[in-house]
């Protein structure tokens, strides 16, 4: 039988904030344990929350960015249970008035946009973490009080694949926006993902699963690839799907289901009386509005308009922040009114060589700087030299920290395009090799390249492949 | 001169005049709790002063264990915090110190976690009323008031969840003042309920209760429910001119359950308002049924989340060798709480839960507000209300522990003003056939401190019963 997976995602991510969401500890990662403590974040007695007025505005600001009506009256809840990496046995969340609800994302599926609902957007304060030894479980409280935001879906995404694309759009948004690093790795995004499926056709929902502990967008797809053949396998058999939660392992490549706990938590949810409700008035709504940046869609629609690029390039150019502002400004640099050359290059070369060092694209450091950068690809497109070279002296002049100009004075890299010296080179060429000579004439006009290719290496890579070809085509069939 | 026997602007004179040092004052208070106390029993963990650090110069003030001092224990009475020791203040602590005024690095007995009526749930064993030592000092700022009562202490901070300082000062015959929600700070306050808290003046006199009112009010930071606003000198307002002053007497208040002695005592003190210049008619605060129920819900729903932090795993008590974390949990809250907290726990857990929650809590904070809304309508008209404090005086320790209702009915005309947020006072105003003091409450709009001290004053002027003191 075919079915249709029904998946709502729920992301919650560490707000990039210097300070805790209620106490003036820093939240930078991977210090030594409980160094970023207080009395507040330990939640010692008599300790109270004060809320970091900046974490909200990050969290108003998201809201706003996925299309959510920012609510005016908003408060925080005391989340209740036990655990000891939960210093308070409660945690300060937000429960029937979240900050911002009902907004929506867009994200493109097989060229084909999709919209996907958002239900809520809260912010709460994260748990501490356990580190568990041989004979003892010690807790490190660093964590404890980090301002998260939770970002709900609604149930509207239907394949992995439209998962994995959610949160790469979401994520691109939020790196947009400077609220979050999204670093699956380092635990400041962590996605949890129901899911549940039904027979194509059919409307009543399926039983849901939840699964956690997956640690990269990849795992989130990964898992809910297994788990919706899981169910389906189920119920092709008949069995039923058990409502549980279920972890990921993304080196098996299989999911198990979590101990389950007795009976149904009950939060026992009431309002945090040590903060009172926040009025959020719509200046302060249009204030924060107005600080957002122009996200990556519309950045992308501007670079297809402005720039004449194709929707792929200017996609693959604006889906990170920095990197979309420094090629455009490499893009408006460029000295002449075709920018293709830029965004080839930017694409090409420069991606390449940041993947190839895992190094963000944007911090891939060019010696000269953009000056340097947008001379060689002139230089590339001006036919002054070729491409082939190009590509090497920009790698050169990367890992010798020189300037690409330099290397090519230095080694004479000028191509050469001087048809009477190439005629000379194409005659030898038509001699050494009459079988492909012979295949031209006979109408394999392909057998071209083959020549193209021998003049080149004969040229030492510095002869123009255009002009090369004209040449070799009109001795060809002059002699 | 009995050094101890002086009220704060009294030693301030005295001070001021050379006639002795700030260590004499804290030699004559160390010595009078070592002779008194072994039959008041106010003070907690109390071994002299001697071997503490220097004390720095400043009119001592006594502390209700709840709240927090940097390096002095600090443990609620309760056995699960055995050996707290802040790293910190509280906010009223540092503005004490920065008004002149020194904590004293010793804490007074109370109610374990501020949780009941007659300081007889405390750790540590109960206080005695220093007018009669079979008696309680009420509670559960208990300590504080029979400190200052026992001349054990020049003046004392407790803390006001439902009656907390206004009924033990009533019992022992002292001033005892609740200030509106948000004037004073709550951090560092170990909290019991929340949104009902506030920690208020233990003093001899209206006047101290000024003083110490100047002192620990304000704004703070670091409390989110503590209110902008400007604090007058509240000195100022002690004029003894109390002229038109209207004084709204609630009917509810002299129905059911109050002691026919202390009905006539409020009268006559109501008669003695009038004949220094206020006008009094009978108002109604129809709600005022409700609000030993609603108080119990809210209280109780508030302690059960602030008090699951007592776990044995950062600090206070742990159970021994416990097997697992639910047995951590299990055994160190079973042996570390009292009774009273336990009961109050789990009343507050079961009016949180699923399916209870409406029914309970959000109807309880629905009442709350028509609470609220009675105390507004009757300030429309009237600048203030008046009532007894307590139906009754001071009890028989051990009269009422055997059941709770009772004792949770001890409270019944102080719990409104907590929910309602509205500041009350209680001052002496007579004394029973039995020799106990009566302690008359006044109530007022939202930051009228100053109006009650003025109204509290003016009566004080012309009456004798602040001067009263037990003979110990």
């Amino acid at each position: 039988m075919e079915y249709v997976a029904v998946i709502g995602l729920e992301v919650h991510l560490h707000l990039k904030t210097k300070t805790k969401a209620f106490c003036g500890c820093s939240t930078e990662f991977g210090s030594q344990p409980n160094t970023q403590v207080c009395p507040v974040c330990l939640g010692f007695p008599g300790s109270l929350p004060v809320l970091n007025k900046k974490a909200f505005d990050y969290a108003i600001k998201t809201g706003l960015a996925l299309n959510c009506k920012v609510q005016n009256f908003t408060k925080f809840d005391r989340k209740n249970y036990f655990y000891p990496d939960l210093p308070k046995n409660y945690q300060i969340s937000q429960y029937d008035l979240p900050l911002a609800t009902k907004g929506y994302l867009d994200i493109e599926v097989e060229g084909k946009i999709k919209r996907i609902g958002i239900t809520r957007v809260h912010m709460e304060e994260d748990a501490g973490k356990l580190i568990h030894k041989e004979n003892c479980s010690l807790v490190d409280f660093n964590r404890a009080g980090v301002p998260l935001l939770e970002i709900v879906s609604e149930p509207d995404i239907n394949s992995p694949l439209e998962a994995y694309e959610y949160l790469s759009t979401l994520k691109s948004i939020l790196e947009y926006l400077e609220v979050s690093d999204c670093d699956m790795e380092k635990g400041s995004l962590r996605c949890d993902a129901n899911v549940s499926i039904r027979p194509k056709g059919e409307t009543t929902l399926g039983t849901k699963t939840e699964l956690k502990n997956m640690n990269s967008f990849k795992g989130v797809r990964d898992a809910l690839d297994y788990e919706i053949k899981r169910q389906s396998e189920a119920l092709n058999r008949n069995e039923k799907i058990s409502q549980e939660t279920r972890l990921w392992d993304a080196k098996t490549m299989v999911s198990v289901p979590m101990r389950t706990k007795e009976g149904a938590q009950d939060y026992r949810y009431f309002p945090e009386p040590d903060l009172p409700p926040f009025l959020v008035s719509d200046e302060q709504i249009l204030g924060l509005k107005n600080e957002i940046p122009e996200l990556p869609t519309e950045k992308m629609l501007r670079f297809i308009k402005e720039y004449g690029l194709s929707e792929y390039d200017a996609k693959v150019l604006t889906s990170d922040k920095k990197f979309a502002y420094i090629t455009e400004e490499r893009i408006k640099k460029y000295p002449s009114a075709n920018k293709k050359p830029v965004v080839n290059w930017s694409i090409g070369p420069v991606l390449e060589t940041a993947a190839a060092s895992k190094m963000e694209p944007a911090d891939l450091i060019i010696p000269g700087g953009d000056d340097e950068f947008i001379k060689l690809i002139k230089l590339a497109e001006d036919g002054q030299i070729s491409n082939l070279v190009a590509k090497s002296v920009f790698n050169e002049s990367l890992k010798a920290n020189k300037l690409a100009t330099q290397i090519i004075r230095e080694k004479n890299l000028f191509q050469i395009s001087d048809e009477s010296s190439l005629e000379k080179l194409a005659d030898e060429v038509i001699k050494g090799n009459p079988g492909p000579v012979q295949d031209f004439k006979s109408g394999k006009t392909n057998a071209i390249m083959f020549l193209v290719g021998q003049l080149m290496k004969k040229s030492g890579g510095k002869a123009n492949p255009k002009v090369v070809q004209d040449v070799l085509r009109r001795r060809l069939t002059d002699v | 001169m009995e050094i101890y026997k002086l009220t704060s602007h009294e030693l301030s004179v005295k001070l001021n005049e050379k006639a002795f040092t700030h260590t004499d004052v804290v030699a004559a208070i160390e010595s009078r709790i070592k002779s008194i106390d072994p039959k008041v029993k106010a003070y907690v963990r109390f071994n002299g002063f001697a071997g503490q650090n220097e004390l720095p110069a400043g009119i001592p003030v006594s502390i209700k264990d709840n709240i927090c001092t940097k390096g002095v224990l600090t443990e609620c009475c309760s056995k699960i915090l055995q050996g707290f020791n802040p790293p910190y203040n509280a906010t009223v602590i540092d503005k004490l110190s920065g008004a002149g005024f020194m904590a004293l690095p010793v804490k007074t007995n109370m109610d374990e976690f501020a949780f009941g009526s007659s300081t007889e749930n405390s750790c540590f064993g109960r206080t005695n009323n220093p007018w009669d030592t079979d008696c309680v000092p009420g509670g559960s700022s208990g300590g504080s008031a029979a400190a200052v009562a026992a001349d054990e202490a020049i003046m004392a901070l407790g803390s006001d969840t439902g009656g907390s300082i206004r009924q033990p000062a009533s019992f022992c015959g002292v001033v005892g003042m609740k200030p509106t929600y948000g004037r004073v700070s709550r951090y560092g306050l170990i909290a019991f309920a929340s949104s009902l808290d506030q920690i208020g003046p233990i003093t001899k006199d209206t006047r101290d209760s000024a003083i110490l009112l100047n002192a620990i009010s304000g704004y703070d930071p670091l409390d989110s429910t503590s209110v902008n606003a400007e604090v007058p000198d509240y000195t100022k307002s002690l004029t003894g001119d109390i002229k038109g002053i209207k004084v709204g007497i609630p009917k509810e208040y002299f129905v059911s359950g109050i002691d026919p002695e202390i009905k006539n005592i409020i009268e006559e003190a109501v008669n003695k308002l009038r004949a220094i210049g206020a006008a009094n008619k009978e108002v109604s605060l129809p709600h005022t049924e409700y609000a030993v129920p609603v108080y119990y819900i809210i209280a109780t729903a508030e302690a059960s989340s602030n008090l699951a932090r007592f776990d044995g795993v950062q600090y206070g008590w742990r159970s021994n060798g416990p097997e697992g974390l639910i047995d951590l949990y299990k055994r160190t809250r079973e042996e570390g709480f009292g009774e009273e907290a336990k009961r109050r726990i789990i009343l507050g857990t079961f009016a949180l839960s699923h399916g209870y929650y409406d029914a309970y809590y959000l109807r309880a904070l629905k009442v709350r507000t028509l609470i609220k809304n009675d105390f507004d309508n009757v300030f429309k008209e009237f600048d203030c209300i008046v009532t007894p404090t307590s139906p009754t005086a001071a009890f028989k320790a051990g009269e009422k522990t055997t059941d709770p209702l009772k004792m949770y009915l001890s409270d019944i005309f102080t719990i409104s003003a907590n929910l309602a947020g509205i500041p009350a006072i209680s001052i002496p105003c007579g004394f029973t056939k039995a020799g106990l003091p009566v302690g008359l409450q006044i109530l007022a709009k939202p930051f009228d401190e100053g109006l009650l001290l003025r109204i509290a004053h003016a009566y004080e002027q012309n009456t004798p019963w602040h001067k009263m003191r037990p003979e110990i």
